[in-house]
């Protein structure tokens, strides 16, 4: 399990980050998943023989969110 | 897709851009240009919109895109190409200034994350090389010079000196380190250099740990919010079905679709978000954590503080109070014990230091610490004691009656008594006591203005050592001999009662007394037991950031509650407009726009620091809107 922190380019509107939070969970391997609106951050627990943090993040762009950076670190 | 919302400003560009276009054209008497120029405008803007409105519906949220992606297209078909440019202007640069408005709210959290630095001199092949800071693992040695911030928390492994602690503590006093000693990201070395094992590095950080917090307190949901939130997932949809029913059963489309321009929650989402982070920005700015919006509300509701007495209600650390002189020259023999006193290692001992503050005259030599009793030396080959009543006795030195009555005085006031004898004479009585905050009196008076019916001290101490303290700082109820199990009963017992508790303590010992009360608050103390367990964390050791939190929590509120009357109130108001027939699509979205900006500016007042929030006279003129 790792722990993945995205950070995305300044969200505006909440109902961005119900859709982002959304799509997200949605995920496979993804768990514990949150958008913090104000942070502009998407943090997540991610179980990686199921899916990437890149995976992650794509999801997030392709609807239409700008990713500026990824961070992932092992969960003990 | 994301090539359009990333040019959305464009879209809005080229939107507004068209509009004026077609203003001239109608100056002109071109018709048909004007009419093209605001049908390419409303195209033009209703696409990014629209985009939005797609990916909003594939995961089922009916979104306010999509109630102004339906009313444009709507306009569109009925030809009224005016409604529909003006309406997508407005909506595309209102978003605009949300986003510019936002970002200000947000401002104060941002620069604290700033501080820390993104990269290092790290230790390769014993030069120092510049590295991102994600390179640095755990057991790196980093170089930190002066004037540089400390990019991890670790130890030093060589070289010393002084650091500026305030962004872990919030206090801006030089702390002297060397060899073996603590660093932490984003304190400042102001001079010398040293070299630093990293221990712990970005999130793991006690600063990183702080931002943290205080990046998802933001993001955490009041009371308020969560019934926004609640209110809004079936808000929207209703629109839409009143705006469908109207249309079908009146047959005007135009009437339906203005409907669901009205109808838009601009407003009300944003209003209590924006209060919650521009609240809990102010405070981190100040050096108050408050961990969210829940915790705001529930603060705000506190009518009995209960506090901790040593450490929180005192300073923690004993100091002197009281020097009786009794033989000879008093500043002479203050400055012999303070020479002794530096050589030696004890609370009493470092009350007696920071009080003379020792010269470097004296030679002090066969040191010797006499456990329970005191420490004899020889300063300046004059043989100094330095004890209690005890250590006289056995070293017989003479205690006059008048003496007696002095120590009998001090000790019933609740002070350590320090008895100098030079030269087998006694020559000062010193009494050491640990001391009230100065601060706290005032403090509490103010907290009693502002809501707080009940204070409560609780004290490990005993009764009459609570008493003293208690008298000073005028709270009537006081228990002692408590331990930390009991002071959690206590709690529990008042909350039985009906009460909201807030429990003020140094975030130490107190643990389970900052869990169960409504709300716990650690006092000067950046660590991470504090900022784990308590829910306000008051990084600075200022009584007066109690009462600033307080007042915080009340204005944040308060805040959020008139966003959720303006946002309410809007709607309200446009669609009365509606019905006595003087609001439509596009004066609707303008008005909706404007609230938008209202209610973010409204949350901004929060940020001003020019007025002082615990100013007495600021706050007695403002106490009535809290009653």
């Amino acid at each position: 399990m790792k722990k993945v922190i995205l950070k995305l380019d300044e969200l505006s509107c909440p109902s961005c980050m119900v859709k982002i939070n959304k799509a997200v969970a949605e995920i496979p391997g993804v768990t514990n998943s949150k958008v913090l609106f104000n942070a502009s951050k998407v943090k997540l627990d991610l179980n990686e023989q199921q899916n990437s943090a890149q995976t992650v993040a794509k999801v997030v762009e392709d609807l239409g969110y700008q990713v500026l950076e990824i961070k992932e670190k092992e969960l003990i | 897709m994301r090539f359009i919302t990333k040019y959305k400003n464009i879209f809005a560009l080229i939107n507004g851009l068209l509009l004026i276009l077609a203003g001239i054209f109608k100056l002109i008497n071109l018709n048909i240009g004007t009419e093209w120029a605001l049908i390419i405008a409303g195209i033009v803007g209703v696409v990014p919109i629209g985009m939005q409105a797609i990916s909003a519906l594939k995961i089922k949220v009916i979104s306010i895109d999509v109630l102004v992606t339906i009313a444009v297209i709507g306009a569109i078909l009925i030809n009224e190409p005016v409604e529909a440019a003006v309406v997508t202007f407005l909506f595309l640069f209102g978003n605009y200034l949300e986003q510019k408005t936002l970002a200000k709210t947000r401002s104060a959290i941002k620069e604290l994350a700033k501080i820390t630095p993104k990269t290092a001199l790290k230790i390769v092949d014993q030069q120092p090389q510049i590295v991102e800071i994600d390179e640095v693992e755990i057991g790196d040695q980093i170089q930190v010079n002066a004037g540089m911030q400390a990019p991890v928390d670790g130890e030093i492994l060589y070289g010393d000196g002084y650091f500026n602690e305030s962004a872990v503590t919030g206090e801006s006093k030089f702390m002297n380190k060397s060899i073996g000693d603590s660093v932490f990201a984003g304190t400042s070395l102001e001079n010398g250099s040293v070299i630093v094992k990293t221990g712990r590095v970005g999130e793991d950080t006690v600063f990183g740990k702080i931002v943290e917090l205080v990046e998802d307190a933001q993001d955490d949901k009041s009371t308020q919010e969560q019934f926004i939130d609640h209110f809004s997932k079936y808000y929207t949809p209703i629109i839409l079905l009143l705006a469908i029913v109207v249309g079908l059963i009146t047959r005007n489309l135009q009437l339906a679709i203005t409907i669901l321009v009205l109808g838009c929650p601009g407003a009300l989402v944003i209003g209590v978000p924006v209060s919650n982070v521009a609240g809990i920005g102010r405070g981190a700015k100040q050096g108050v954590l408050i961990k969210g919006g829940q915790v705001m509300s529930t603060f705000k509701k506190v009518d009995t503080m209960i506090f901790d007495k040593t450490g929180t209600l005192t300073v923690g650390r004993p100091a002197v109070t009281t020097v009786v002189n009794f033989n000879g020259e008093q500043k002479v023999a203050l400055e012999m014990v303070a020479a002794v006193e530096q050589k030696v290692s004890h609370p009493l001992a470092d009350a007696i230091v920071k009080f003379v503050a020792p010269t470097t005259d004296f030679m002090v030599n066969e040191l010797m610490v006499i456990k329970g009793r005191g420490v004899a030396a020889n300063v300046n080959k004059v043989k100094v004691l330095i004890g209690n009543q005890a250590m006289m006795r056995e070293q017989q030195i003479n205690v006059s009656e008048v003496m007696e009555k002095q120590l009998d005085n001090l000790s019933q006031n609740n002070q350590t008594v320090v008895i100098v004898a030079i030269d087998g004479v006694v020559r000062l009585i010193i009494g050491i006591k640990d001391v009230i905050r100065p601060e706290v009196a005032e403090s509490l008076i103010k907290l009693r203005k502002l809501g707080i019916k009940r204070m409560v001290m609780l004290t490990g101490d005993t009764q009459i050592s609570g008493e003293i303290i208690a008298k000073e700082a005028r709270i009537d109820e006081i228990h002692g001999n408590l331990l930390p199990a009991d002071k959690a009963e206590f709690i529990k017992q008042l909350q039985a009662n009906g009460h909201k508790v807030a429990f003020v303590g140094d975030g130490i010992n107190d643990s389970p007394s900052l869990k169960i009360a409504e709300i716990g608050i650690a006092m000067g103390n950046g660590t991470d037991v504090a900022i784990e367990t308590s829910d306000v964390v008051l990084l600075k050791s200022d009584f007066g950031k109690l009462v600033e939190s307080y007042r915080l929590s009340q204005r944040t509120v308060r805040n959020m509650y008139e966003n959720i009357g303006i946002a309410l109130g809007t709607v309200l108001l446009l669609f009365i407009g509606l019905w006595l027939g003087f609001i439509y699509m596009a004066s609707g979205m303008l008005i909706h726009e404007i609230s938008i900006l209202i209610v973010v500016v409204n949350a901004m007042r929060l940020l001003s620091v020019s007025k002082n929030l615990t100013d007495i006279n600021y706050l007695s003129t403002k106490i009535k809107y809290n009653k």
